[in-house]
């Protein structure tokens, strides 16, 4: 007798009265193409989608290329101010956009659980195209694939993408000097409060939202102001404290910040005090750290302001040629203290 | 969040730290016991702004710091058993046992959950009626109320699937015992804020007038740490041995009279090995006889686990402060927060990962240390 094969099965119903994912719908047939063409493309809407080939072919006209890729694993999908989607676009558009680049392409690869609900990954998949025209950028080739039930968390994402480094920008980790100058474009911590305010047995009801923004835009204010921007980074896990520390190494400087001025919510304080954790070390997804020369940091700072992501922005600190890799803070008294790199994940303190 | 600012205004911070400048005269060693304490002590740099006769030291105030190996290893062969939930406050579990941590349970299978409160395993407990939920119990008397409420809302609902392993431990008699010890420095205490607004500060002026200390009760923001030390300062000077409330906005000579009664509805005095001190005479908690049913050690029979300490850890001298964390030979060596020998480099709170974390291990002169 001949073995049955269920992962060719395709339903003739169309994608409409599925109202969950089923093994079929990674199963390359009726079902995967329906996906495709009923959900992603409408979704994500562009020429060089709508062929649907193996890959998509691409102009470039020369010069350096930016790549980079993320992959997304959040809990819950769905937070305030964002959800799985906007993130994953944002992330890589984010990624792309610290080297100084204007990011233009993205692929994004699905691994869905068996029993996700059609609701959910349409809501998901709408918002990566509502957040890809934002940060005018187009999502050009995808997959999808299935995974049996309770082996992923509904869904996860990998976005990859591809941007173009303007001539004569020199953005890199290691590029920090002494006597530069360290901008945040906003508010620290919010997004990880965020999550935290509704992750399962923590929920505390703050009105807060996460950051999740493509900075694209905003780079590129900065760059028309000032091309004498060494670092760009986006201070996602493990907060500002963490990303300081790798410029610091990468650069071989130190890095002192004033904690004074670090642009914390009250609503992020409130809970870090609460949960015993530091802003410091807290994600986030919409913000930027800016390192700079001393001369041009007015200008930069003013670019800054003068966008929507940065109106915020703020000096927090300065690089020094003592003390090479380690990132210190004046504390709001006056001392000084050693920001180190985080072991693990922070944990909430017992009392 | 109210009290946040206002505990932490520069000003009023240098105006407290004159007085202390002025007042103080010649050396002395004061003891901060809760762990709460030495982190804002850190976190802010308190000790660095103090005049240089004053010397802090870290005291045994982290529970996590102070739950013996012993505990570790009980609650590791309970997480790792089949059908049970483990549940714990988050920094227990990176704390190392003889051989590993409850990470490491949790990556191979065990079912191990950060909960942020012990009434939220009993409501894991209620909707897991096939499950045996276990809840860490850890803490000094700051947290025993809510264990207690726990076990009792467990035995009020019935739940047979929910126990407890409990480790607590009680400040006073701790303090005593490091008073009686012959190598003992401290000179006075800043009492444990929160362990007094739930017991209260009667308990503490037998102990000052006994052993002629001041014993200042202290808040955790850094103007209530500084107003303790300006307190402890001025009674020393002074030569007076009084126990002072410099946190009356949490803290009564009576303390929390519901929350003491029931925690000794629930609880009952017995004797308590510390980690790296040894054992306490009188210095815990532990289930009564008539909630036994709801102790994992018995339940899980696991009474017979028991481990030896490290031999290159000195965290008992440390928390004895004999020790500054940076003068044990294994700091920074063969202990660090991502190898931690002894549990005082393991928790944020713990001494050792005070120092290692905000860089009391850097000579002074490698960053501005002094303003």
């Amino acid at each position: 007798m001949t073995e049955l094969n269920f992962e060719n099965w395709t339903c003739p119903l169309p994608l409409r009265d599925y109202p969950n994912i089923v093994m079929g719908h990674g199963g390359g047939g009726k079902l995967s193409s329906e996906l495709i063409e009923h959900l992603f493309v409408p979704a994500f809407q562009n020429d060089a989608l709508a062929e649907l080939g193996d890959s998509t072919v691409l102009p470039f006209a020369g010069g350096r290329l930016a790549y980079s890729t993320d992959s997304f694993v959040v809990r819950p999908l769905f937070f305030p101010g964002g959800d799985i989607g906007d993130l994953a676009v944002n992330g890589t558009v984010n990624d792309i956009a610290m080297s100084g680049a204007q990011p233009l392409f993205l692929s994004a690869g699905f691994i869905l659980e068996e029993g996700l609900s059609m609701n959910a990954l349409g809501a998901i998949v709408d918002s990566m195209g509502r957040a890809a025209r934002a940060a005018g950028v187009r999502l050009v080739t995808g997959d999808t694939k299935v995974v049996d039930r309770g082996h992923g968390d509904g869904v996860y994402i990998n976005t990859s993408g591809i941007g173009i480094v303007p001539d004569g920008v020199r953005i890199g980790p290691s590029r920090a000097k002494p006597g530069d100058v360290v901008l945040v474009s906003g508010e620290i911590g919010v997004h990880g409060t965020a999550i935290m305010s509704v992750r399962q047995g923590l929920e505390f009801g703050a009105a807060i939202e996460s950051d999740t923004a493509p900075l694209n835009g905003l780079v590129a204010a900065m760059l028309a102001s000032s091309p004498d921007i060494h670092v760009l980074r986006d201070p996602t896990r493990g907060g500002v404290a963490s990303t300081l520390n790798e410029i610091a190494r990468s650069s071989k400087v130190g890095i002192q910040l004033d904690e004074r001025a670090l642009p914390v919510p009250q609503i992020v304080r409130s809970a870090c005090e609460m949960l015993g954790l530091d802003p410091l070390y807290v994600a986030n997804e919409g913000k930027l750290l800016a390192i700079v020369a001393p001369e041009s940091a007015d200008a930069v700072l003013a670019a800054m302001r003068a966008h929507p992501l940065g109106a915020r922005a703020t000096r927090i600190g300065q690089v020094l040629d003592k003390h090479p890799g380690l990132v210190v803070a004046r504390t709001g008294l006056g001392a000084t203290r050693v920001v180190s790199l985080q072991i693990g994940e922070q944990l909430p303190r017992i009392c | 969040m109210k009290y946040l600012d206002e505990f932490r205004d520069p000003e009023i911070a240098r105006r407290l730290l004159d007085e202390i400048r002025r007042t103080v005269t010649r050396p002395w060693a004061l003891m901060e016991v809760c762990g709460g304490q030495t982190h804002s002590i850190i976190r802010n740099g308190i000790d660095q702004l103090l005049p240089e006769q004053i010397e802090l030291i870290h005291g045994p105030g982290c529970p996590v710091c102070v739950t013996p190996l012993e505990m570790i290893d009980k609650a590791l062969a309970i997480a790792a058993k089949p059908g049970v939930i483990f549940c714990s406050f988050g920094d227990m579990l990176r704390v190392p046992g003889s051989r590993e941590d409850l990470f490491a349970v949790k990556s191979r299978g065990g079912d191990v959950r950060i909960v942020y409160s012990p009434l939220d395993a009993v409501k894991l407990a209620r909707e897991n009626p096939d499950r045996q939920v276990v809840f860490f119990g850890v803490g000094f008397e700051t947290t025993a109320p809510a264990n207690a409420m726990a076990i009792f809302q467990a035995k009020q609902l019935g739940l047979s699937n929910f126990s407890m392993l409990v480790s607590h431990v009680l400040v006073p008699p701790a303090i005593t015992a490091l008073l009686a010890s012959p190598r003992n420095r401290v000179k006075a205490f800043l009492a444990a804020g929160h362990v007094c607004s739930v017991m209260g500060y009667w308990e503490y002026e037998p102990i000052a007038a006994e052993h002629k200390v001041p014993i200042v009760v202290t808040g955790f923001e850094p103007l209530d740490v500084l107003e303790g030390i300006r307190r402890t300062i001025a009674q020393l000077e002074a030569g007076r041995a009084e126990v002072e409330n410099a946190y009356p906005r949490a803290v009564q000579r009576e303390g929390n009279k519901p929350a003491q009664k029931m925690v000794a509805d629930v609880f009952e005095t017995g004797d308590r090995l510390w980690r790296g001190i040894g054992l306490i005479p009188m210095s815990g908690w532990r289930l009564r006889e008539s909630y036994r049913d709801y102790d994992a050690e018995h339940r899980f029979s696991v009474g017979d686990i028991h481990t030896e300490e490290s031999p290159l850890c000195h965290s008992g001298e440390v928390l004895q402060g004999l020790l500054k964390p940076n003068q044990c030979p294994a700091f920074g060596k063969e202990c660090t927060p991502q190898k931690p020998l002894g549990a005082t480099m393991v928790s944020s709170e713990g001494a050792c990962a005070a120092y290692y974390n905000y860089g009391r291990f850097i000579a002074p002169d490698e960053i501005s240390l002094r303003v």
